[in-house]
């Protein structure tokens, strides 16, 4: 567990060592990042070996950082951080490979990339509410270099919409987080600290500081109606950064909505839950149906992230240790799926074709091109679907299950989403992948492409097979999470928010 | 009132090696150097005149606090000691800009009259006495004057003294005429006995008008709405270290002279920030900064030129810094000092690589930055620690600057004035990540125009971008070497 911290240091130190590394080589910058990411992957994997689950935070690093401000450098672990923390492990490290392609810059490209990654961890370990701030906004100026730099269609509005949305979300955060310090008057930002203090605010006082904090966080999760900048920012993005940004950002959101909004403002909560729950099943459904009619690849990729984030969402306004769970699972579930259908419509299809435009992708066998590909997307869009065997079937049900405890006509017009959901994977497949175009006639050789690399096929393995494991065996994080609710910190959001 | 000119000697030694310098800086240009070239007049001139900061910070540490000197006309409390090593290093640095700026034509008086306004810097974060806060304040308007119109054969820099001096000169009486009414009527220019007599006599009209005056000048000085006009412009026109030098040490220095004025000194009248009717000179504080706030940062979106964006930043942060100054009651000094202190660092270097790029070619609209990142990876970087430090950022020190001056505003109630003004700050910095990202975008993501090649930075300057970088990264790692210095 002591060795979690080095995740944040070796990323930012990978950081500096490939920008300088970029300079020379390319090649270089890219084997740097790639041992960075996967060193800190392997970091949190022996950490999660000797990992006992326990109710409450592990400190795993703690020290005084601005006495004068309260503010100390805490960074402490449970299940829940555990899960996402190897997350981020399996993304950062499937993103360098399929980024393996970045010729231009790529020392800046990966700096920018591992200094994502570091802000990531750290937002995932702190038990700071400051700290987790400071992390948090550390992960936000990356990206809109990454996507204005080395995007595509649209970028530079797609990577400014994308930061200002998540600024502002942060705004809103730091505002209600000073608001809660300066009223708890025990000049400590540490959230249990925070969280014992908090109980003693006006019922009044917590709807409001709740609301700012909750929707500063549900900003970077992808809550409609604040959703826009989801689909654009992650079209824009290059492969990696998509993956990274639907795949591990978003939970930035969500992660803070669990860790700091909730438990500290439960009374908040119960005032706003119908809000949120209501707002969360629009995004699932809304989500759904815009993807079920756009015409490009990566905008259907994105909007279903928005739809499957509004699960997380969901499952954390039902706030019973069930619905909670699962949304815990659904972050790492929809960051490891979300994570392989950017990688295969970017990167394998993207890169190849040179267009993500459904008509024109129908009109090539793409299967007979890229079965590779083809395969990978059949996979994961099941996976998406929530197919039995694949981790998005636990993750949804178990919210499902949770939600309909707090109230059934969620989980009833949720359910529908997994409906439109099928339908959009459905669509997308068939239109993108078993098109027309090689029907009886074999390929011309000028549509012969460049074939997938290695590099590829091992992130897709990678991904694929994480979602796999947690399909048929979801205990394996579930295990994690379940304790790390039972924690007191916990307690007033499952008694308050529940029934 | 005792004499005690030792006493005065000893404290201000630093003032005086700064002084002395001024001196050698110009005696030995006009002696020996006059048949040399302007590279090595302006080299030797840097070089002694920051040979003399060094001396007077060396001074200023050995010296520790004396406290209240010749009887209470000047204190050097931790707040002056504070500003005077801040003032000292902004100068330093502002100094090393200058060697890669575009040369002035008269490099001695350039840079000695660069130390006349640091002396007079330093004597306005320490007076204690009416007259001579508006003597040392004098000394360095009319230095910064001077200075704003260097570059006499430039229309924009004769335009940006010109008004800069019109508009300094007129606050400068409106301060004059607050502060003989202040001296009519309290019978002082004291400010303890000040303080010790409003607290008797309370608010009357006439005191009224006095605080209002003053506010006028210190509007003026501190560059917040409505008395903002004079910035963009001087800092458009004057050559780019003079707007360096404007932004950050002067700026530094007047809060430390105003805040000494109004909270030591007038805080009998300080009235209820909730209570606008009520009188005091809070509320109208906090009007400014609300309307600098606003102003600033909206103004800054329309901007096209790199300068005035700049300026219009520097009305924004007039705004929170103007917040600290209304916390300084709850919380004292440190807030405001760190976010002085590093917005003058950060806002230095930012017109510190104007100045480079001036040089090189030019740097007039935003997109003259376009390809930083080619034509100069490291001034790109410098540039981007800069912009994201005013951004407030994190892990940058800009960003701590803030955190300290919120929380201590919030402290003044939520619900309050101070609470609205506060969020409505934390909101508005969303508004002014977008144009902080406009320059950086054109510094990091645009290709470089045609006919621009690779930018050389004269190594001292270099150096000095490195510092500058240096002390807004370390003092976001570890805030609270500067917050914990009083």
């Amino acid at each position: 567990m002591s060795l979690l911290p080095w995740t944040i240091y070796l990323s930012f130190g990978g950081a500096v060592l490939a920008l300088g590394a970029g300079a020379r080589s390319a090649a270089a910058a890219r084997w740097i990042a790639l041992l960075t990411a996967a060193a800190g992957w392997g970091l949190v994997l022996v950490a999660a070996v000797g990992f006992a689950p326990a109710a409450g935070l592990q400190t795993v690093a703690d020290g005084a950082w601005i006495p004068s401000l309260g503010v100390r450098y805490h960074l402490a672990a449970d299940g829940i951080s555990l899960t996402l923390l190897t997350l981020t492990g399996l993304a950062a490290t499937a993103g360098v490979l399929f980024s393996w392609n970045v010729e231009e810059r790529t020392g800046e490209f990966f700096a920018f990339y591992l200094t994502l990654i570091g802000g990531v961890y750290g937002v995932f370990l702190s038990a700071d509410a400051l700290l987790f701030f400071v992390f948090y906004e550390i992960a936000i100026v990356p990206k809109y270099f990454l996507i204005a730099n080395w995007g595509s269609t649209n970028r530079e509005y797609g990577a400014m919409k994308l930061v200002l949305y998540s600024f502002a979300g942060s705004a809103l955060v730091l505002a209600g987080l000073l608001w809660a310090y300066v009223a708890a008057g025990s000049h400590s930002f540490d959230l249990p600290d925070l969280a014992a203090a908090a109980m003693h605010f006006s019922g009044s006082e917590q709807v409001k500081m709740f609301a700012l904090v909750f929707l500063g966080f549900a900003v970077l999760a992808g809550l409609f109606p604040f959703h826009t900048w989801a689909p654009t920012g992650h079209v824009a993005a290059p492969t990696a950064a998509s993956m990274l940004l639907a795949g591990v950002v978003m939970k930035l959101g969500a992660y803070g909505c669990l860790r700091v909004a909730l438990p500290l403002f439960p009374a908040g909560l119960a005032f706003w839950q119908p809000v949120i729950a209501w707002l969360a099943v629009a995004g699932i459904v809304y989500g759904g149906l815009v993807a079920l009619v756009q015409d490009d690849f990566k905008f259907v990729i994105g909007y279903s992230s928005v739809s499957h984030m509004g699960f997380v969402l969901l499952g954390l306004a039902a706030a019973n240790a069930r619905a909670l769970s699962g949304a815990v699972l659904q972050m790492f579930s929809h960051g490891v799926i979300a994570g392989l259908l950017f990688a295969v419509v970017g990167r394998m299809v993207y890169d190849r074709m040179h267009t993500r435009r459904l008509d024109e992708l129908h009109a090539r066998p793409l299967y007979r091109l890229l079965p590779f590909a083809a395969g990978t997307f059949v996979f994961a869009g099941l996976a998406s679907m929530g197919m039995p065997g694949f981790s998005g079937f636990p993750a949804e049900l178990t919210i499902l299950i949770g939600v309909w405890q707090t109230s059934p006509a969620w989980a009833a017009v949720a359910a529908l989403g997994v409906l439109v959901a099928a339908a959009f994977t459905v669509r997308v497949m068939q239109l993108a992948f078993f098109g027309r175009g090689g029907e009886g006639t074999a390929p011309p050789s000028s549509t012969s492409l460049p074939p997938i690399t290695l590099a590829e096929k091992l992130g897709a393995v990678l991904l694929l097979g994480a979602t796999v494991v947690i399909g048929l065996k979801p205990d394996l994080l579930l295990n994690w999470i379940t304790p790390a609710l039972q924690s007191p910190f916990f307690e007033a959001v499952l008694k308050g928010g529940g029934q | 009132m005792t004499a005690d000119y030792s006493g005065l000697a000893g404290a201000v030694l630093p003032e005086a090696a700064l002084t002395l310098g001024a001196l050698i800086v110009l005696g030995v240009d006009l002696v020996f150097l006059r048949r040399q070239s302007l590279a090595i007049r302006l080299r030797f001139a840097v070089a002694a005149a920051a040979l003399a900061v060094v001396a007077a910070i060396a001074l200023t540490l050995k010296g520790g606090a004396p406290g209240e000197v010749f009887g209470g006309v000047l204190i050097f409390d931790s707040l002056a000691m504070a500003v005077r090593l801040g003032v000292l290093t902004l100068v330093l640095l502002v100094l090393g800009i200058s060697l890669g700026a575009p040369r002035p034509r008269r490099p001695a008086e350039y840079v000695a009259i660069m130390l006349f306004a640091a002396v007079g810097f330093n004597l306005m974060a320490a007076a204690q006495q009416l007259l001579l806060a508006f003597l040392a304040l004098e000394l360095a308007s009319l230095s910064l004057y001077v200075l704003a119109g260097f570059d006499k054969s430039r229309p924009e820099s004769v335009e940006a003294a010109l008004k800069y001096f019109l508009f300094g000169g007129v606050s400068a009486a409106f301060l004059l005429f607050g502060f003989s009414l202040i001296y009519g009527l309290t019978g002082s220019i004291n400010l303890p006995q000040i303080a010790a007599s409003l607290a008797q006599q309370g608010l009357t009209p006439l005191l009224a008008v006095a605080l209002v005056m003053v506010l006028v000048a210190f509007g003026f000085k501190a560059a917040a709405a409505p008395f903002h006009l004079w910035a963009p412009d001087a800092y458009q026109g004057a050559p780019a270290p003079s707007a360096a030098l404007i932004a950050s040490a002067s700026k530094l220095a007047g809060l430390a002279l105003f805040v000494r004025l109004l909270w030591p000194g007038f805080h009998a009248v300080a009235g209820n920030i909730a209570v606008v009717s009520g009188g005091g000179w809070l509320p109208v504080v906090a009007i400014l900064a609300g309307a600098s706030l606003l102003l600033g940062n909206i103004g800054a979106l329309a901007q096209t030129n790199v300068r005035r964006l700049l300026a219009y930043s520097a009305i924004a942060h007039a705004g929170a810094l103007l917040l600290g100054v209304i916390a300084f009651g709850v919380a004292g000094p440190a807030p405001l000092f760190y976010y002085a202190m590093t917005y003058g660092v950060a806002t230095a270097g930012a017109f510190g690589v104007i100045a480079v790029l001036e040089r090189a070619g030019g740097c007039d609209k935003i997109t003259d930055l376009a390809g930083l990142h080619r034509r100069s990876p490291f001034l790109a970087a410098c540039l981007a620690v800069f912009i994201l430090s005013l951004a407030g950022i994190p892990p940058l020190a800009g960003f701590f600057g803030k955190l300290a001056v919120f929380a201590a505003a919030l402290q003044l109630g939520a619900g309050g004035p101070a609470g609205w003004l506060t969020f409505a700050a934390i909101f508005l910095s969303a508004v002014a990540l977008y144009y902080y990202l406009v320059i950086l975008k054109q510094a990091w993501v645009a290709p470089p125009a045609e006919k621009t090649g690779p930018v050389a930075i004269p190594l001292v300057t270099a150096f000095t971008f490195l510092a500058a970088a240096a002390i807004i990264v370390l003092a976001g790692l570890w805030p609270s070497f500067l917050l914990d210095f009083f």
